[in-house]
């Protein structure tokens, strides 16, 4: 018994003994920066900065190669605390929100047949390239939501839907998206165009309730250089977006504010 | 008689082929027609016609817009109305060319036929095939000019003619070969002639007893083509397998079968380049069947390329039920389609109309290793294991377990209890692993 207790002991004190040495001459040198820039960090690793992943970027940032206004989901304050713990100016950077160019959720855009193969955007795609009339619009089998590390996109009657205020613009449901139906815009715009259908009038219309009809009323309401035509499509100048009032010329609705915004101002003003 | 060989795998769905009683009938002149410019695999044709130009039946529409591509010809005279678009068979919108038939259906003065083509050079015929804009009418649509120019250094013994025609429900291929058998034949020997193969086969599935004996009856005195009855069995009209099941040559991993000194030509194509040498005929009309139990009179006809489905329709006596589903082309690997206004193209072998009874609806569900989908693949590869890999999108993992190799057949889909969508799964890792290597390929030339 009493042998055993004192063997333990020895074995104990040589291994401390050991680890100490190790401890002491292998030793590490973290740079304490990148400690404190690693900590700053979103740690959702998005990839959206071009580095692999968040511990990348901060190495990049503290090793001088990298910006700190490159990570597009970091909020105001943490860049001014970046920009503070790496010594530089202050970056200001324009907020930009992602927005899904379609309005056609299952009550507004018709259907030619009923897909029941697998529940994927990217599967859909490979079978006449989606259920809805409309080619262009969204297949609302939520590739975008699934890819989104926020959970900021929301498919709602077949529909992927952004939450702006969750949405980190980190630009992943932009690669994902198959229909290419997904841009990052300046979150100060008030309203989108909700459809990306170069498709002549006639056929939108009958493809889809809230489909951009090409008819320019909002062009004419909203100032010079705000809404230009591309085709049969209406696309707003994000460099001078047009007022929120502008939305009230369009006839069939493509032209309006996101409708979780639309949703959020109804909750507050009850 | 050599023995045949049985190739792994396969599947026995019921035949159905309702109209393999019915002959060939011509279909009557239509007011308008949409002829697809693309309607082979390979670049699109280039239009060589202005819209309001009159046109004759014959006349070269577009010419092909590269060397893996294939002429179009005007199925009829008349008036090009427009320069648009339609819908094709895969759901998204073609180049078409729409003419509107001027009633009289005027010849243009046909190539000058070569009926000597034993002593003709085989570029010559060659250049008579693609200016015929000839395309393999059995499925795949790949120009059949290319096809037949193998490399100079990989020598062709074995031509071999497939008029398996397994699919069910189709019987264009029986019908054409029962009544054509002569031109068949010459066709297969033309073939031969620019190929300079040894051996001719013919390979037919034996519930086509009928057209067997018929062709072993021509054939007896010359002995070219054998003739080879198969027993019945799905997918024994895959070039591969049909090559196994003739010679046991086994086609290596991601080659063609030129590698083994082999060509496949369906009967269909055969036909056509006889008529394209021997007659001087573009092609611009082929043999189609319109079946399904919701079709009043299930037959077939021959079509003029740019008819639409509904035309098609039309001619087999309409519905007498509401159908379920339709399918362009047969129902293991054909397109299932939401319209009637898609033109028939030069490979469109059937129009299929599925009655409510037929179609099973169903939940796919999570898969059960029973392991059947490995015994039913004619590849070997293991779609069961292949699809769980998709699905959680490791196409890395699904490219080293041979995807590629997957000829999307439907035995997997067909056979799995659990109803998986195996064959959808495929075709995404298919076009996934594709676009990886033709990424990583684009950053290597750059």
């Amino acid at each position: 018994m009493i042998t055993a207790t004192v063997i333990l002991l020895i074995i104990g004190v040589l291994i401390a003994l050991a680890i100490g040495l190790v401890v002491k001459f292998f030793a590490v040198e973290v740079d304490p920066l990148l400690e404190q820039v690693s900590a700053i960090m979103p740690g959702t690793n998005c990839g959206a900065c071009g580095y692999a992943g968040c511990a990348g970027y901060a190495a990049a940032l503290v090793g001088r190669k990298a910006q700190p206004g490159d990570c597009p989901a970091m909020s105001d304050s943490l860049l001014h605390q970046l920009c503070e713990l790496l010594g530089v100016e202050d970056v200001k950077k324009e907020r930009r929100v992602a927005v899904v160019f379609c309005s056609g959720n299952d009550q507004n855009a018709t259907r030619q047949a009923f897909y029941n193969g697998v529940n994927r955007c990217r599967d859909a795609m490979l079978v006449a390239a989606g259920a809805k009339s409309c080619t262009y619009g969204c297949l609302g089998l939520g590739a975008c939501a699934q890819a989104c590390p926020y959970g900021a996109i929301e498919v709602r009657n077949r529909l992927a839907i952004v939450h702006p205020e969750l949405c980190r613009a980190c630009g992943l449901c932009v690669q994902t998206c198959p229909k290419k139906l997904i841009r990052l815009v300046p979150a100060s715009a008030p309203i989108h165009v909700f459809c990306s259908s170069p498709a002549r009038g006639s056929f939108k219309r009958n493809a889809c309730k809230t489909a951009c009809i090409g008819c320019r009323r909002c062009v004419k309401a909203a100032e010079e250089n705000q809404i230009r035509m591309n085709g049969f499509l209406a696309v707003i100048n994000y460099g001078n977006p047009p007022a929120a009032e502008v939305a009230q010329s369009c006839p069939t609705a493509a032209l309006r504010a996101n409708v979780t915004q639309v949703e959020a101002n109804k909750d507050s003003s009850i | 008689m050599s023995k045949i060989f049985r190739f792994h795998g396969g599947v026995y769905p019921p035949e159905e082929k309702l109209a393999s009683q019915a002959g060939i009938q011509v279909a009557p002149l239509l007011e308008k027609y949409t002829v697809p410019l693309q309607m082979h695999i390979g670049a699109p044709a280039k239009s060589l016609v202005q819209k309001g130009q009159k046109v004759l039946r014959g006349q070269l529409l577009a010419e092909p817009g590269g060397y893996v591509s294939a002429a179009v010809h005007s199925p009829t005279s008349g008036v090009i109305k427009e320069y648009g678009s339609c819908l094709g068979v895969n759901g998204t919108q073609w180049p078409a060319l729409i003419i509107e038939s001027d009633g009289e259906d005027q010849n243009q003065e046909p190539m000058p036929p070569i009926s000597d083509w034993q002593n003709t050079d085989p570029k010559i015929l060659l250049k008579r095939i693609e200016d015929a804009g000839i395309v393999g009418k059995g499925g795949a649509a790949f120009p059949t000019h290319v096809k037949l120019s193998p490399p100079p250094d990989t020598p062709i013994d074995t031509l071999i003619i497939n008029g398996v025609e397994c699919e069910p429900g189709l019987s264009a291929d029986h019908r054409l070969m029962l009544e054509n058998p002569d031109q068949i034949i010459e066709g297969a020997l033309i073939v031969a002639h620019i190929l300079q193969a040894k051996n001719i086969y013919l390979g037919i599935e034996d519930n086509k007893q009928d057209t067997i004996e018929l062709f072993r009856e021509k054939t007896a005195s010359t002995g070219a083509p054998q003739v080879y009855s198969l027993k019945v069995r799905y997918p024994q009209g895959a070039e591969k397998h049909l090559i196994y099941a003739l010679t046991k040559r086994k086609v290596p991993r991601g080659g063609l079968p030129l590698n083994v000194g082999c060509v496949v030509q369906n009967v269909a194509s055969i036909y056509a380049i006889y008529d394209a040498v021997v007659n001087g005929k573009p092609l611009y009309e082929r043999v189609t069947t319109v079946t399904g139990n919701p079709v009043v009179n299930p037959g077939n006809w021959l079509l003029r390329i740019g008819s639409s489905y509904a035309d098609a329709l039309k001619l087999a006596g309409g519905l007498k039920e509401q159908p379920a589903k339709v399918i362009s082309g047969g129902p293991m690997m054909g397109v299932s389609v939401y319209s009637l206004d898609i033109p028939v193209t030069k490979n469109c072998a059937g129009l299929l109309f599925l009655s409510r009874s037929q179609l099973s609806q169903f939940q796919s569900k999570a898969c059960i290793h029973c392991g059947r989908c490995n015994d039913v693949c004619p590849m070997r590869l293991t779609p069961g294991m292949l699809g769980i890999q998709i699905e959680n999108d490791r196409f890395d993992l699904a490219e080293a377990w041979n995807v590629l190799d997957c000829m999307e057949c439907g035995c997997c889909a067909y056979i799995c209890p659990a109803h998986r969508p195996l064959v959808q799964h495929m075709r995404r890792a298919k076009t996934e692993v594709i676009a990886k290597r033709q990424a990583a390929e684009a950053k290597k030339s750059s």
